[in-house]
């Protein structure tokens, strides 16, 4: 396969669609019948990772271990489920794993250690994602390699402090090769969010950021975002992405929003139909 | 706790170079061995938390100034920039005071780091006593929490002699490492001619099978002290240096116990979760009892003042030790 992405094209809009599609489709597959878990999240962050490894991310899955590949950091280790969904898409995994998700003694863990092909991070204990990618972001500069760091992180974790420290150390240390992909879901694990931290994009272009603020479940503006976050400025980028949780699938976007989605084991056909329905 | 100090000296200044009284000594024998192997090989990156000058980092930062990182007072960015460097192919020494590693960046050194198997070094400044500057500063259980850190790696380093030879040898330890930073005029205290061995205790001096004295870190070169000044008196006592303290060599220190009647067991750490406790651990566990003495800190949180003056008051001096070989208590 050959590497992706490298030099950045003309996205095919349609093609990063039926992606985002396939993984909503793919999770909506492995969560089925599980009862309860990070759906919600997963089917919001979709459109994201459809754009990030189909399109911006330069990457080859052939060589997982190629050391001039972009990295992609997802430090919430609880959306393991569409994390395996879009290292599947690409070719990172085998299809044929993805029913032992969050199984006991599964190799596809309900949170992500970096055992698994292709993730970057043991995501999972909040807050540290962004400081290993200013890690990795200057260690990469000092071997002259022009790949970047893609840092997936929620606005819960926007509660931690050492997210701020990382967002400092990213400013001082000029990280322009830094992408913070902050998803705003608008949920924590005790329910909304309700620590004041908004303005969120106010407060990282306060610490030294490139800020751009989009519905992240508009492939269109996270494209856009994207193409915008590659200027060699001295400066870390961010996206702000306001995603709703449940994207997708009309009746989990309508449940209470809740870290841990509860699904009946009989609800899981009809959602599935929702899911198709929507994706016209 | 002793009461019978006597309120003396000064608490020293925080960079504060101390002479070190009759013993040959080598300056900042850190980042002089860093600024050399960062010459041999440039996968080695050096960072603190605005701790250089406390840490004897600054020769790697004049030496290599592009692979140095101060990442300011932000000791889980700092672990956590040290892994994401790291994983991308580097060495990363990392050093700050081990009270801000310890308790303030735990989480960090165990998932960011340890979890990783990251090939983070980290250099803990100025641990148990040797910071004048209160609770605050003194990181008195350091060796009980990181030994609860899967796949990390410990040393308590006793002298410059070995402290060089330590800088250099973790950086083909694979995975990470957490050792008792040894700073500013650090004393010569074992023959030219140690060797240090990763996971290996070394025996010091071999005496009459009556006394055994199991140490680490700089408590070793005092127990060779407090053997030479109780020679004269009759007295054949053997030293262990346990250096590396995770992974643990129960088999050299449990042959060690055998060949002695009774051990006393020093660290500069609390006598609780540290070296007496391993050493407790493997004799229990053999099957094997002798009486024991622990030269350590007492449960508690310690005041500020010079080292002399904390560990004389904390029993862990010179006079310490001799009690110990000379009246068995």
């Amino acid at each position: 396969m050959p590497i992706s992405n490298h030099p950045p094209s003309e996205p095919d809009m349609t093609a990063l669609r039926t992606h985002a599609h396939n993984l909503r489709r793919t999770m909506m597959a492995m969560a089925s019948g599980k009862g309860e878990g990070y759906i919600a999240q997963g089917l919001a962050i979709a459109d994201c990772l459809a754009a990030i490894y189909f399109y911006e991310l330069r990457h080859d899955p052939a060589r997982p271990d190629w050391s001039d590949r972009d990295r992609f950091l997802l430090s919430t280790g609880h959306y393991s489920i569409a994390m395996y969904a879009v290292l599947a898409e690409a070719g990172y995994l085998a299809k044929e794993e993805l029913p032992s998700y969050g199984l006991n003694g599964s190799s596809l863990p309900m949170s992500t250690f970096d055992e698994t092909v292709g993730v970057e991070i043991v995501g999972g204990s909040l807050g540290h994602g962004l400081g290993q990618a200013v890690g990795m972001a200057v260690g990469l500069r000092l071997d002259g390699s022009s790949a970047r760091i893609f840092c997936e992180f929620s606005d819960g974790e926007l509660q931690e402090g050492s997210t701020w420290e990382a967002a400092m150390g990213a400013s001082t240390f000029k990280c322009d090769n830094v992408v913070a992909l902050v998803d705003c879901n608008g949920i924590q694990a005790d329910g909304p969010v309700t620590v004041a931290i908004e303005p969120v994009a106010d407060k990282l272009t306060a610490f030294g950021w490139d800020t751009v603020e989009i519905n992240g479940n508009d492939m269109d503006a996270l494209v856009a975002a994207l193409a915008g976050a590659r200027e060699k400025n001295e400066r870390p980028k961010a996206i702000v992405m306001r995603t709703t949780p449940g994207f997708g699938v009309p009746t989990l976007v309508s449940r209470e929003r809740a870290h841990f989605v509860r699904v009946r084991d009989d609800e899981w056909d009809f959602l599935k139909e929702e899911l198709e329905k929507e994706y016209v | 706790m002793s009461d019978d100090v006597a309120v003396g000296g000064r608490t020293r200044g925080m960079g504060e170079i101390v002479e070190v009284e009759g013993k040959a000594t080598i300056t900042a024998p850190f980042g002089q061995t860093l600024a050399e192997m960062g010459r041999e090989r440039p996968e080695i990156v050096g960072l603190t938390a605005d701790m250089g000058r406390y840490s004897d980092i600054l020769p790697f930062r004049d030496a290599h100034p592009e692979r140095f990182f101060n990442v300011g007072m932000a000791e889980q960015n700092l672990l956590m920039v040290a892994a994401g460097l790291a994983k991308v192919g580097k060495i990363a020494y990392c050093t700050t005071y081990s009270v801000f590693i310890t308790r303030r960046a735990y989480d960090f050194v165990a998932i960011a780091c340890a979890h990783s198997k990251a090939n983070v070094k980290i250099f803990a400044g100025m641990p148990g006593l040797m910071n004048g500057y209160g609770a605050t500063h003194q990181a008195t259980e350091d060796i009980n929490m990181m030994r609860g850190i899967a796949d990390l790696s410990i040393i308590d380093p006793c002298d410059a002699v070995e402290f060089r030879q330590v800088v250099r040898a973790v950086a083909d330890i694979p995975g990470t490492v957490y050792v008792r930073n040894l700073r500013g005029k650090v004393p010569i205290e074992l023959p030219e001619d140690y060797v240090f061995t990763f996971g290996k205790a070394s025996e010091l001096r071999r005496g009459d099978g009556r006394i055994g004295i199991i140490s680490t870190g700089y408590m070793s070169a005092r127990a060779l002290d407090a053997a030479r000044n109780t020679a004269a008196e009759g007295h054949d006592v053997s030293i262990l240096h346990v250096s590396t303290i995770k992974p643990f060599d129960a088999t050299g220190v449990l042959d060690f116990a055998r060949r002695h009647d009774r051990l006393i067991l020093a660290e500069n750490h609390k006598t609780t979760g540290g070296l007496a406790t391993l050493v407790t651990e493997a004799l229990y566990d053999a099957g094997l009892l002798r009486p024991t003495i622990r030269i350590g800190l007492a449960d508690g949180f310690f005041e500020c003042g010079s080292q002399e003056y904390l560990e004389a008051k904390y029993g862990v001096d010179l006079p310490r030790f001799e009690r110990a070989i000379r009246d068995g208590v």
